[in-house]
């Protein structure tokens, strides 16, 4: 029996955040009918319906694994929480699906208190595609954004990964450990795009991180970028720079045109889900990504990605 | 002839002193392992091996929510200076040679030690024991860490640095390649892994002591090893590590003094290859074990502790642990083995033997080096172990690796020995936690509070000091002094040092190789997922404190392997803590595992929990679980209840895959039941 997604959808409108385990299995199957559930479920929770954008703060968060990016989630989490935020954590697993199945691992390195009801923690793993973002992913940030006041995207990777998670996000944040050479090369040679946040965990470690949040810091100006804060934390006690890196997530969100921000992302989604549905066939019946792009720009800025898709499959043969 | 009988006479010119002879003991409280400790040393036992319970060795008082169901169970609770003064009543310090298994407290627990002492009248110097203290082999393989790796390794070198000067005849640590075969290591694994485990801990002491004490540094170093039933091959290893041992010492450490150069080790022998299935056969395994660690003198055990035949079953009685004793003496006192020369010398198989292992296992520590060192591998170590684990249980599975009463040879007699009510195991009271909470409670209010809150601030200010001469063990010592209780020690140093998750290394196993049974289970999976709408998803938990995480390791990777989305969070969780993952992950099924006895309380307390939390996935249970604890598991809603003689991991899938799929029916029909009951 598939969940009634309009009464979901009305739980989250209201804030209840017990909606939200439900709310991610429905959106997480294939089955037909909860395909349908969750079409209604985002429907009612579009901006038409909401009456403006979901009040969650949507942050991505990226980087190679071993940066520190649980450590860091783990303080940051503390932190907001301390704040009275309630925050969702998406954690994308892009293990290998050889065998189709997946380890989720990061769970258990993000601490949290059970008992915390304003918090929910919940690890997918990625799309079939490889480094991929889920359908689900995508669309359980664009719900949880309706009841939560921060919605987090944890994903592994540099280069592919934020591009994906830029997608969805308010704010990217891309989290370099000291020594991180690897970041650097992508960020000169445009590999990686240009984060909102830049991040250098380890600030323990002392010159060596100086040294990389120097190097990052220079690299962004001769690439014509002034907006993007460096920080650096230290997670281990006594911990640092965390409080910084949440007031950097929030300015660059008070900063940002966040309608057209997110009308973006939704274009950018429903494309992307086009894409996925229909392959490049579909894609030439649309008469190309830029017709297709165009077709998007004519909808309703309040309508939500499911409601994109269907807009452009209108248009197909 | 002649001559080459005097060079290499046949036997000795007196009969060699026996090892020493310990038993891995304690449960319950200080008291009573303090009487079994008295008991066993009247039977001819040489030295004590005190076994601690786990909220003692993670650093949680018996009131802590962590320590429910664990107090007294895989050993004796020790809270404050009462408690190990009580442990070693009547047992005069100054002559006791005595082993604590205790890692991550080491130090809190040696400082009680000393405080005890000190009760008896004893100096410091006297002393003469171990504490195990290895903290790498607890984040690859036991789990009973409490503090992240750099502060551990301080708390090392800081023990180190404080006995070689205060307490000359202690062993400050022993390196332990025990856990590590019982993680699955192969042998080449258990050398290199225990080597590059030894440098690091030399290299972290040689920061905090004076360049002239490494020499007697290296000397204090003993080692912790297993020996499992190939036993030609572990005694080959033996000799391997002390080749090894002194080649390090001269190399690395330049030193000189052939007794500082002795590869010194005790031994607990293979307690992995003991089967529940037929338990009487532990015992021929135990016994040709113990021959790889005494047989040859040239790397023969100066300490031995044999496990019981029970161990597969539960906790070992009195009497189950006065047999190992007696095949020790047996061994030492009844044939000839003590009366030789080295008997390998000369044979060219064990020299190629020990070839052989020294290669292999050069060339992993030179790719723990690569990494680093052995703190930095630690996730490298680990997921190596858990693909080492998987292929031995894949050889078992298959029928290669033969293990008698278990996979071949399984027909069999009604034991007697496992006839009595409760199944011949020990049973701890569970009304001791409830003693041992009210005593805490008791020591708490009695003491000088102030005295115990200036020694804790004492004890934090010197953790967060970072000059190297800033010895962590003065303010322990005092802390044990003044009455602080080992919560309050550890729950300082964590405050100081953060708290840790270690590695589980499941995430880093390789694919399995195709075989038809995962093919098989694959295809159900699949098949599932069309149903579910989504893939399947099982949550591997372990409640409570217990760290033997292989089991859990296993599953979780076999799951993974056979398609479905694991969910797997290491160790040390609470009932809520498993009950809000389950919740928040949409998981289809749960599977718990415990080995420590903690079942009883545990596992009603995490169904109640995901009752609570609406969760109604189904619940299976692996561990060391006694038969007649099934009855009540099941009836507070466990749906299956797997034990060591479950040795068959695949057939376990298929049961949890049925399971779920079983939960999918019912759904299916609850959805076609209300559209028929649906006005037409």
């Amino acid at each position: 029996m598939s969940p009634d997604g309009a009464e979901l959808a009305a739980r989250l409108r209201a804030r209840d955040l017990t909606a939200a385990p439900a709310t991610l299995n429905l959106l997480e199957s294939t089955t037909r009918e909860d395909r349908e559930q969750s079409a209604l479920l985002l429907a009612e929770l579009s901006p038409a319906k909401l009456g403006g954008e979901a009040p969650a703060h949507i942050v991505g968060v990226t980087g190679p694994p071993g940066a520190g990016k649980s450590t860091l989630l783990s303080a940051l989490l503390r932190c907001w929480r301390e704040q009275g935020r309630t925050v969702a954590m998406l954690a994308v697993d892009p293990s290998s699906r050889r065998s189709g199945g997946s380890l989720l691992g990061d769970r258990a390195r993000v601490e949290f208190d059970p008992a915390d009801h304003g918090v929910l923690i919940r690890s997918t793993a990625a799309g079939e595609r490889l480094g991929g973002l889920a359908w689900a992913t995508r669309a359980a940030a664009q719900a949880l954004a309706a009841a939560f006041d921060v919605v987090v995207i944890e994903t592994v990777g540099v280069g592919q990964a934020e591009t994906e998670v830029a997608d969805v996000a308010d704010t990217v944040a891309v989290i370099v450990q000291p020594g991180g050479g690897d970041s650097l090369q992508f960020l000169k040679s445009g590999i990686m795009e240009i984060p909102d946040v830049l991040v250098v965990t380890k600030s323990d470690l002392g010159q060596i991180a100086m040294r990389t949040r120097r190097d990052l810091s220079a690299a962004l100006r001769s690439l014509g970028s002034h907006s993007t804060d460096v920080l650096a934390v230290s997670c281990i006690p006594p911990v640092s720079g965390v409080t910084e890196l949440a007031e950097a997530l929030d300015r660059h969100r008070a900063q940002i045109d966040l309608p057209a921000r997110r009308l973006s992302t939704r274009r950018a989604s429903a494309l992307t889900d086009f894409a996925l549905e229909h392959g490049e066939s579909g894609m030439r019946e649309l008469g190309g990504r830029r017709s297709a792009q165009q077709i998007l720009g004519a909808q309703d800025a309040g309508l939500d990605v499911p409601a994109l898709v269907r807009a452009l499959e209108d248009r197909m043969g | 002839m002649a001559v080459m009988s005097s060079e290499h006479p046949p036997r000795l010119p007196e009969r060699d002193r026996p090892w020493m002879m310990r038993t891995y003991a304690g449960h319950s409280t200080a008291k009573a392992s303090n009487e079994l400790y008295r008991r066993n040393l009247e039977k001819g036992q040489t030295g004590l091996s005190v076994a601690f319970d786990l909220p003692t060795q993670t650093g949680y008082d018996p009131d802590d929510e962590l320590a429910r169901g664990e107090v007294g169970k895989v050993g004796v609770p020790v809270c404050h200076r009462g408690d190990m003064a009580a442990l070693m009543d009547g047992i005069p310090l100054d002559e006791m040679n005595t082993s604590m298994t205790i890692n991550a407290t080491a130090a809190w627990l040696l400082a009680l030690y000393v405080v005890a002492a000190e009760d008896q009248g004893v100096a410091q110097e006297k002393l003469q024991g171990t504490t195990q203290n290895d903290i790498i082999k607890e984040f690859l393989a036991r789990g009973t860490y409490a503090f992240p790796p750099a502060p551990s390794m301080r708390l090392i070198a800081d023990m180190i640095a404080y006995t070689v000067e205060h307490i000359p005849s202690w062993n400050p640590i022993n390196i332990c390649s025990y856990h590590l075969q019982e993680a699955g290591a192969t042998p080449v694994q258990e050398i290199a892994y225990a080597m590059s485990n030894a440098i690091a801990v030399l290299d972290a002491a040689r920061e905090r002591v004076a360049p002239e004490r490494m020499e007697q540094v290296f000397g204090r170093i003993s080692f912790f090893v297993n020996a499992g039933v190939r036993f030609i091959e572990e005694h080959a290893k033996l000799r391997a590590m002390s080749i090894l041992w002194e080649e390090l010492g001269r190399e690395r450490y330049g030193v000189q003094d052939a007794r500082h150069l002795r590869f010194r080790y005790g031994v607990q022998v293979n307690s992995l290859g003991l089967t529940e299935a037929q338990p009487e056969n532990n015992v021929q395994r135990i016994v040709l074990e113990a021959l790889a660690v005494t047989l040859g003198r040239g790397a023969r055990a100066r300490a031995i502790q044999l496990p019981a035949w029970n161990e597969a079953l539960g906790l070992p009685r009195p009497w189950d642990q006065q047999w190992s004793l007696r095949i020790q003496q047996v061994l030492a006192y009844e044939t000839d083995i003590l009366e030789y020369p080295d008997i390998f010398e000369g044979s060219t198989v064990m020299e190629g033997l020990v070839e052989e292992l020294l290669e292999g296992a050069r060339a992993e520590m030179a790719v723990v080096a690569e990494h680093g060192g052995a703190v930095e591998a630690v996730p490298y170590m680990k997921a190596a172990l858990v693909d080492s684990h998987r292929a031995r249980i894949r050889r078992i599975e298959s029928g290669e690796q033969v293990v008698v009463g278990q996979n071949r040879f399984s027909e069999s007699e009604v034991s007697p020995l496992t006839a009595d009510a409760e199944g011949g195991i020990l049973v701890v009271d569970p009304a001791v936690e409830a003693q041992q909470i009210e005593q805490v409670r008791a020591w708490r209010s009695g003491r000088d509070q102030a005295a115990v809150d200036a020694a804790l601030a004492d004890l934090a200010a010197a953790a967060r000091e970072e000059d190297p001469s800033t010895n962590l063990m003065l303010p322990t010592i005092a802390a044990a002094r003044a009455g602080a209780t080992t919560g309050e020690w550890a729950r300082t140093l964590r405050e100081v040092f953060g708290s840790y998750r270690a590695p589980t290394g499941v995430g880093e196993a390789t694919a399995a190789p195709s075989d038809a049974n995962l093919d098989e289970l694959r295809g159900e999976v699949a098949r599932l997922q069309e149903t579910l709408g989504r893939r399947p998803k099982i949550l591997v938990g372990k409640p409570g404190l217990d760290g033997h995480s292989n089991g859990a390791e296993q599953i979780a990777v076999r799951a993974r392997d056979v398609g479905m989305d694991v969910v797997y969070e290491g160790i040390r969780l609470t009932p809520a803590q498993i009950a809000s993952s389950a919740l928040q992950e949409g998981v289809h099924v749960i599977g718990l595992s415990i080995l420590s006895g903690s079942h009883r309380e545990l596992i009603p307390a995490v169904m109640t929990a995901l009752h609570d939390a609406g969760v109604q996935a189904p619940v299976v249970v692996g561990g060391i679980i006694p038969d007649q604890d099934v009855p009540a598991l099941k009836a507070a809603g466990v749906a299956a209840v797997y034990t060591p003689k479950d040795f068959d991991i695949t057939a376990i899938m298929r049961d949890i895959i049925a399971l779920v799929g079983s939960g999918a029916d019912k759904q299916v029909l609850a959805a076609g039941g209300a559209s028929a009951n649906a006005p037409a």
